[in-house]
């Protein structure tokens, strides 16, 4: 896959899509420092293009659901920023109302079925909704991101085994940064993804993650399968992580030389940009005028959302239940 | 009326609501038994028999047997009631759900909340629990203290046929996910069930017995054991009122009160281990609300703080007894 193949429109917006992602995480790392925004965030900036060239084989009712790191792939899906950017500050007018936060952000009208603070727990829950897909007959995907560390939870298995013998239309996303929290995948996996999820008869397909135009051929792949009622398709997306796994992590296990190296040469905002300028199908002023656009959008949302009231104390007990008891 | 087994008239309802709603579906280990083996279908009918025939009536697209695999289809149960099915789910034991507990505990129960209210997860767990079946420390447990403590669940523990089917019609109608516990000693207990579809509220307790001496609150198959206990006392004079509050979350606090209010002599009876049980947060609710009506302490009768033993002396002894329950209402009775 080349960019050749994007309309200059579309490769304008995919661009957009990822320099927003990296927007809003360096954003959201600037206003940690603040102290405005509640709690820990874990970032999803350096991965970018996975979300991306995933989303983008997306209709806008598929399923997807996310990680802790769940910024990227709620942008990607189409989620609101201005909600986003509220919800992490606690505020009413949040994506859930102040009453989520980072690690629970979700959006079903855009399909988004939750960013997750468990480890691994977003894969059951996405196979349930492969199956109310493929039950209702409604043509469409669910896809579950997941990274290196859930790998090693059993319900990411158990998740191979039904959506495979339930030919779920499902796409399991494994985000390879390469790290679990602090502790490096190699350390505490044995063998190979891919060869797990080929061992349940999964098709896995391994990834370069800093490269948007891999991602979008090897999911797409993956969604024709699904669509066309073939099952259930692994991706390996070897991605880097480019802060540490919270945002607070002093990111000590990694040397300042690893992770200048990481910048400079696996970054997939710049990869694309090069990738475009060989085949001159976008000025270069022109990708400089979204990063503007993108630069004011993100102030814009940071302000609104600082402007935002919080919950109003009633919201402490209610959707609790359907109706409070 | 006819007379019908808990087990029978649980089916009822599952038969009665999957014809009226396609979007309900089920899923459990060996739901019907017999899936893949050659040429036999529904051999088992479900572990106790109680999901016998759904396969025939709705087919394998919704009636499905799945690996033995908590977390994996707990989770997807989950996953699919966010998105449009109302699924009904089957923890062969409930001491399992150790097992799938994040699913339940921090997905299900959550969603709601944690999604500001845009999103509903009508999910039913089903699930045998409770001790008599001579089955050990984790095929035994009344674990249903663990789940009345997680706001977002609601706990249902139905004691007689008729509430088994009244409650469950309600718990797959209920857009909240609902934990369904049904006490294996009590499939074949036979009471007044009728034919048609019925619902029974939740949070709505139930008046078993009346009387004026001695109010006790029973949960579960320990209403079976506090009607006993009450003949036993009626026999010595003494008249025992039995509310069974049906549901530990929503819970009937307002009947519960009322009687405590109007009687002053309270026993609860409760199968599961004691500490952060029911029945202590019911006895801290009313000594905490109608202290003054007490004319006597709230006297508990539970099994002891210990896993459920084998041998059969052992086990009988642990179960909340009639006689147990008799000796703690006739000693407050005295005071």
């Amino acid at each position: 896959m080349s960019a050749l193949q994007f309309s200059r429109e579309e490769l304008v917006n995919v661009y957009r899509t990822m320099r927003t992602i990296r927007r809003f995480e360096e954003r959201v790392m600037q206003e940690m420092g603040t102290g405005d925004i509640p709690g820990n965030t874990h970032l999803y900036a350096g991965q970018e293009a996975s979300a991306v060239g995933v989303c983008l084989q997306l209709r806008d009712d598929d399923y997807i659901s996310s990680t802790h790191r769940g910024h990227g792939h709620s942008i990607a899906k189409g989620v609101d920023i201005d909600g986003m950017m509220a919800e992490l500050f606690g505020r009413a007018s949040g994506t859930c109302g102040g009453k989520g936060g980072s690690m629970h952000i979700a959006d079903l009208r855009k399909g988004m079925l939750g960013a997750n603070g468990i480890v691994a727990a977003g894969a059951p829950i996405t196979c349930g909704a492969a199956l109310s897909a493929k039950l209702l007959g409604t043509g469409q995907v669910a896809v579950a991101f997941a990274g290196d560390g859930a790998m090693n939870e059993g319900v990411m298995s158990e998740s191979f085994n039904l959506a495979k013998i339930w030919m779920l239309p499902i796409i399991f996303v494994i985000e390879d940064n390469g790290f679990g929290e602090a502790t490096a995948n190699a350390y505490v996996s044995a063998g190979s993804f891919t060869r797990r999820a080929e061992s349940y008869d999964i098709p896995a397909i391994e990834v370069d993650g800093t490269d948007v135009f891999s991602v979008y051929a090897a999911a797409g792949e993956a969604v024709e399968r699904a669509r066309a009622g073939g099952g259930p398709t692994m991706l390996h997306v070897h991605v880097p992580r480019y802060y540490g796994h919270y945002s607070g992590d002093p990111d000590t296990y990694r040397t300042p030389e690893e992770k200048a190296a990481m910048r400079r040469e696996r970054d997939c905002l710049s990869n694309f940009r090069k990738r475009v300028k060989e085949v001159s199908l976008v000025e270069m002023a022109e990708l400089d005028a979204v990063d503007a656009a993108v630069e004011a959008e993100i102030d814009r949302a940071v302000s609104a959302a600082r402007a935002a009231p919080f919950p109003p104390l009633a919201a402490l007990t209610t959707d609790v239940y359907v109706k409070y008891l | 009326m006819a007379q019908k087994s808990f087990r029978q008239a649980l089916n009822e309802a599952l038969h009665f609501e999957m014809g009226r709603d396609p979007r309900v579906i089920m899923m459990g280990e060996d739901l019907t038994g017999g899936a893949g083996a050659n040429g036999v279908k529904d051999a088992w009918g479900g572990p106790f028999g109680v999901t016998r025939g759904l396969l025939d009536a709705f087919g394998p697209e919704r009636i499905r047997d799945t690996p033995i695999s908590e977390a994996a289809f707990i989770g997807a149960a989950a996953g699919a009631a966010l998105t449009g099915l109302r699924p009904i789910a089957e923890i062969m034991f409930v001491d399992f759900a150790g097992v799938c507990l994040d699913q339940i505990m921090n997905q299900a129960a959550k969603f709601r909340f944690m999604f500001g209210g845009r999103a509903k997860t009508p999910l039913v767990i089903r699930a045998t629990y409770g001790a008599g079946s001579r089955s050990g420390s984790q095929h035994t447990q009344a674990l249903y203290p663990i789940f009345t403590h997680i706001p977002g669940l609601k706990v249902v523990i139905p004691s007689t046929p008729y509430d088994a089917k009244g409650l469950l019609l309600q718990a797959i109608r209920d857009d909240d996910p609902v934990i369904f516990l049904e006490h294996k000693m009590l499939y074949d207990t036979v009471g007044e069930v009728p034919d048609g579809a019925y619902t029974i509220p939740f949070g709505e307790a139930r008046v078993a017995r009346d009387g004026k001496d001695v109010l006790i609150i029973a949960i579960g198959r320990m209403v079976q054991v506090a009607e006993e206990a009450a003949r036993k006392l009626a026999a010595e004079g003494i008249s025992a009122c039995i509310i069974d509050p049906r549901t530990t979350s929503p819970l009937d606090e307002d009947t519960l009160l009322e009687f405590t209010e109007t009687i002053g002599r309270v026993v609860i009876v409760d199968e599961a281990n004691p500490r952060c049980s029911v029945a202590t947060d019911i006895s801290a609710l009313l000594a905490d609300k109608c202290f003054d009506a007490l004319k006597a302490p709230i006297k508990l009768v539970t099994a002891p703080h210990a896993p459920v033993p084998y041998a059969p002396n052992l086990e009988d002894a642990y179960i909340p007894s009639a006689d147990a329950v008799v000796k703690a209402a006739t000693s407050i009775i005295k005071r």
